[in-house]
């Protein structure tokens, strides 16, 4: 679920560098702040096991086809959410560079989908809470790695929508995305809990040392920021709900006459259900802004929501485009030809 | 055989990267401002836009052929990573029918223009990525985003990563022979093993960043990593530059497919 | 030259799981010596060697290298002392370049960045390997890697230089080529190894350790001929001491 340069527009893709750098330097900060030197060949090592961990491909029961190791959990897990999503921020920098896996421009939003989730909101959020007493860790593991899946899987949908250039309305996209990474999401998060388990039976002691600097961590978490993640993670999964109650009324009406067994609400007014509502009535011109609607509107608009295309309106395109071309190649022809004979 | 192919990959864009070319000593700091500019130049056209991103090609293929980087390789990238991109932009023909032009006839939809426009994007940024790292040594690279104000924690973690990266796909190739060669068919690859295989691979790391940091501690560590890379850049560098950067903004803002075209068709 | 001597009194290390690796070693090792450490797999060999700059401090005992206590406060004085050349040279070099893994030790230290280039250079002839300075430690080979760790190791200019199986996984011309360096050393050596024959040519004493305990000190020649001492310590006869 790379982004891909060719899929965004400089706006998103600059935003989400924007971001995504805000994001390291704030690690980088507070990880500098709490130093503990041994982290730093830790870091790097770790970083390294999980590249070389995501290239060996294991077998998914009972499908016969194979998945491998998303790791930014993992990460966090053994390094706290600073020094994860650093880890996860460069190895995903090094699979742009080396495997063209996303791109340059798209590298802001692919840090964010696959580490901010993940190190900011599934782990504090979720992971550290269950495990607040020591125990259920691959329970726990389990369900951040899917939430933070999750979160991404959105994330990717949103960015390709704000960009514009792909005409996946934004619906289909989101029932395209999301059951897909619930699925790898499952699988992921048990191999990352069985591997959190393995370790914790063989070397107990990793998952202790990397407790004090958890502790650190712990303590410098202040409540505002607490609540910041609170607040993006509510517009998040509010904006998501509301969508979902918009576009897919019958989906909403099908849980609540599940839940009370008549397809109304017993309290209409109650405040939570009016917050969703509203959200919902605000987000609900992103459905509607699909190829539905342009069709409709474009026999009106046409000259405008259509600019004039390059190619083919006149001769002079064609014939240029096609120089161009000759040139381009025969650039490369010449200096290779060149370059042989001296 | 994924992993053996992704790994010799690796390898091998390495390699590419220390060879001695003109391209190849071009200062990293240059290149990395040159490959940015090109990406978001490309990128900014809009999404029916087809011809006027020809001329771009000029500089992957410039870059290549200085540089002495095989075709092959680069085309060969660029179908593997291709699938996803793919998935998302074919849908394009399919869900945006309004007809743009006929050509002899046949109707040609807007969705039809902005795949292509997507499809051409995709192989010019991609290119001009692969051929940078081939270029470009990593430890230069890295050097230049200490430069441009990157968190050196954040370039220190770079260099780490891709230190060990060679070791660590090594270690975790040498198992995987051993598993290879005692699972007949499938038997072995399951999560099982997997987990278990990871598991122990992640012990043995966890034992050798402890032996690393042992090795810097002994040697003076004190919290901060001395990469001491300084290099000037000279006026070739800034020559390079500056014709890059005009080349780019003429064909940017002077779409020279049009200018071409019409002056040939003057001449007919 | 007192200052160069490395002396262990009753020293005993615990490890944090319980193992009892050092059970009451002494010893004395004087300027200029060249000792070899010999004994079976988890007798102590790498535990001591981890003593020697200070990464482990001793749980009873005293170790004192160059008339300074080990202690936390005087470790990093120490560790310009005693230079540690690893086992897999793969966990010493750590930087990019050899040329930047060379310099880490003196640019620590506080040199200049000229004094640092004299000093990489120097090390870097010494071992035969000014030429690959600009390499990245991936294009080496395992011979090269030892070298470099070495280098690496005597850019920082140390008195005594303690090695864990330095000969390991090395061809036997690049193992040749390690002994005649190691040979022209003048530096306090101790070695660490299963090499019996690479201790007998290059130190002139050496040590059997077994259990957490010394069991022999004395000569190579005389160790290392006594064939029942050996077999004892999961040990065998050096090649060139075996009889046909």
């Amino acid at each position: 679920m790379h982004m891909a340069d060719a899929l965004i527009s400089p706006s998103v893709g600059v935003g989400f560098w924007a971001l995504s750098v805000g994001g390291i330097a704030y690690s980088a900060k507070k990880l500098k702040e709490q130093m503990d030197d041994k982290i730093v060949p830790l870091m790097g090592i770790l970083g390294a096991f999980v590249f070389a961990a995501q290239m060996i491909n294991f077998t998914i029961p009972a499908t016969g086809s194979s998945g491998h190791l998303g790791g930014g959990m993992l990460l966090s897990i053994l390094l706290g959410p600073y020094a994860g999503f650093i880890v996860m921020a460069s190895i995903l920098t090094i699979q742009a560079l080396f495997f063209a896996d996303g791109g340059l421009l798209a590298l802001g939003c692919n840090i964010w989908n696959l580490g901010f989730y993940t190190s900011f909101i599934a782990y504090p959020l979720i992971y550290k809470q269950i495990t607040k007493n020591g125990k259920y860790h691959f329970i726990a593991s389990l369900i951040s790695v899917v939430v933070g899946l999750q979160l991404g899987a959105f994330s990717v949908v949103l960015q390709t929508f704000f960009s514009g250039i792909s005409e996946l309305p934004f619906k289909t996209f989101v029932m395209l995305m999301q059951p897909i990474h619930l699925a790898i999401g499952i699988v992921e998060g048990i191999v990352t809990a069985a591997i959190i388990k393995y370790v914790y039976t063989i070397k107990p002691e990793i998952l202790l040392t990397s407790i004090p600097i958890e502790k650190k961590m712990k303590n410098d978490t202040s409540i505002k920021k607490l609540i910041l993640m609170f607040a993006v993670l509510t517009v998040i999964t509010g904006g998501l709900l509301s969508w979902f109650a918009s576009s897919n009324p019958d989906g909403l009406e099908w849980s609540i006459e599940k839940v009370y067994g008549k397809p109304e609400l017993p309290e209409k007014d109650s405040g939570i259900v009016n917050v969703l509502k509203n959200i919902q009535e605000k987000l609900a011109i992103l459905p509607d802004y699909t190829f539905k609607k342009l069709e409709k509107k474009e026999e009106a608009s046409e000259i405008e929501k259509y600019p004039n295309i390059d190619i083919g309106t006149s001769v002079s395109g064609i014939l240029g485009a096609l120089v161009v071309l000759l040139v381009a190649f025969g650039t490369g022809y010449i200096i290779k030809t060149v370059k042989r004979r001296g | 055989m994924r992993f053996d192919e992704e790994f010799f990959n690796l390898g091998y864009i390495d390699r590419l990267s220390y060879k001695e070319t003109f391209i190849h000593n071009i200062d990293a700091r240059v290149k990395l401002v040159i490959v940015i500019l090109y990406i978001i130049s490309v990128i900014s056209y809009s999404k029916y836009t087809v011809s006027s991103l020809f001329p771009f090609l000029l500089i992957p293929v410039l870059f290549m052929t200085l540089g002495e980087i095989p075709v092959k390789f680069v085309l060969k990238r660029l179908v593997v990573v291709s699938p996803f991109i793919f998935f998302i932009a074919i849908f394009n023909p399919l869900l945006e029918r309004n007809i743009a032009f006929y050509i002899y006839g046949i109707p040609i939809n807007y969705g039809t223009i902005s795949f292509i426009s997507i499809i051409i994007k995709f192989v010019l940024t991609v290119s001009i990525i692969i051929i940078l790292v081939a270029t470009t040594s990593f430890a230069g690279l890295c050097y230049a985003l200490r430069y441009f104000k990157i968190p050196e924690i954040f370039v220190n973690q770079l260099l780490f990563l891709y230190r060990y990266i060679f070791v660590l796909t090594e270690e975790a190739m040498r198992m995987i022979r051993a598993r290879d060669m005692r699972s007949f068919g499938k038997k072995g690859t399951e999560l099982n093993f997997y987990t278990k295989l990871a598991g122990s691979l992640l012990v043995r790391s966890i034992n050798r960043a402890e032996r690393i940091y042992y090795a810097m501690l002994s040697r003076g560590f004190n919290g901060t990593m001395p990469y001491n890379r300084k290099r000037e850049a000279n006026i070739k560098d800034f020559i390079f530059l500056f014709a890059m950067l005009l080349i780019l903004f003429f064909f940017r803002f002077f779409d020279p497919v049009n200018i071409v075209g019409k002056f040939i068709e003057r001449i007919i | 030259m007192s200052h160069h001597i490395v002396k262990f009194e009753n020293v005993t290390f615990k490890y944090p799981d319980g193992t009892e690796a050092l059970k009451g070693i002494n010893l004395l090792i004087t300027h200029g010596e060249s000792v070899g450490i010999v004994g079976a797999n988890g007798s102590g060999k790498t535990t001591l060697l981890m003593h020697l700059n200070g990464y482990l401090i001793p749980t009873t005992g005293i170790i004192n290298i160059g008339d300074i206590i080990l202690n936390k406060k005087t470790r990093l004085e120490i560790r310009k002392k005693v230079g540690v050349v690893f086992q897999n040279p793969d966990d010493q070099l750590f930087m990019p370049t050899v040329y930047e893994d060379v310099a880490f030790g003196p640019i620590n230290m506080g040199f200049d960045e000229r004094n640092v280039e004299i000093k990489v250079k120097s090390a870097l002839e010494i071992v035969g390997c000014y030429d690959l300075k600009d390499k990245p430690p991936h294009h080496l080979s395992g011979g090269q890697k030892r070298a470099v760790a070495i280098a690496s190791v005597i850019a920082m200019e140390p008195d005594i230089l303690a090695m864990d199986e330095p000969s390991s996984n090395l061809d036997p011309k690049s193992r040749r080529s390690l002994i005649n360096l190691l040979k022209s050393f003048s530096h306090t050596k101790i070695i660490a190894s299963h090499d019996l024959d690479m201790i007998l040519d290059v130190c002139n004493r050496c040590i059997v350790i077994k259990e957490g305990v010394i069991v022999a000190d004395g000569p190579s020649e005389v160790i290392l001929s006594n064939e029942k001492l050996l077999e004892e310590n999961n040990l065998e006869l050096p090649l060139s001491l075996q009889k046909r």
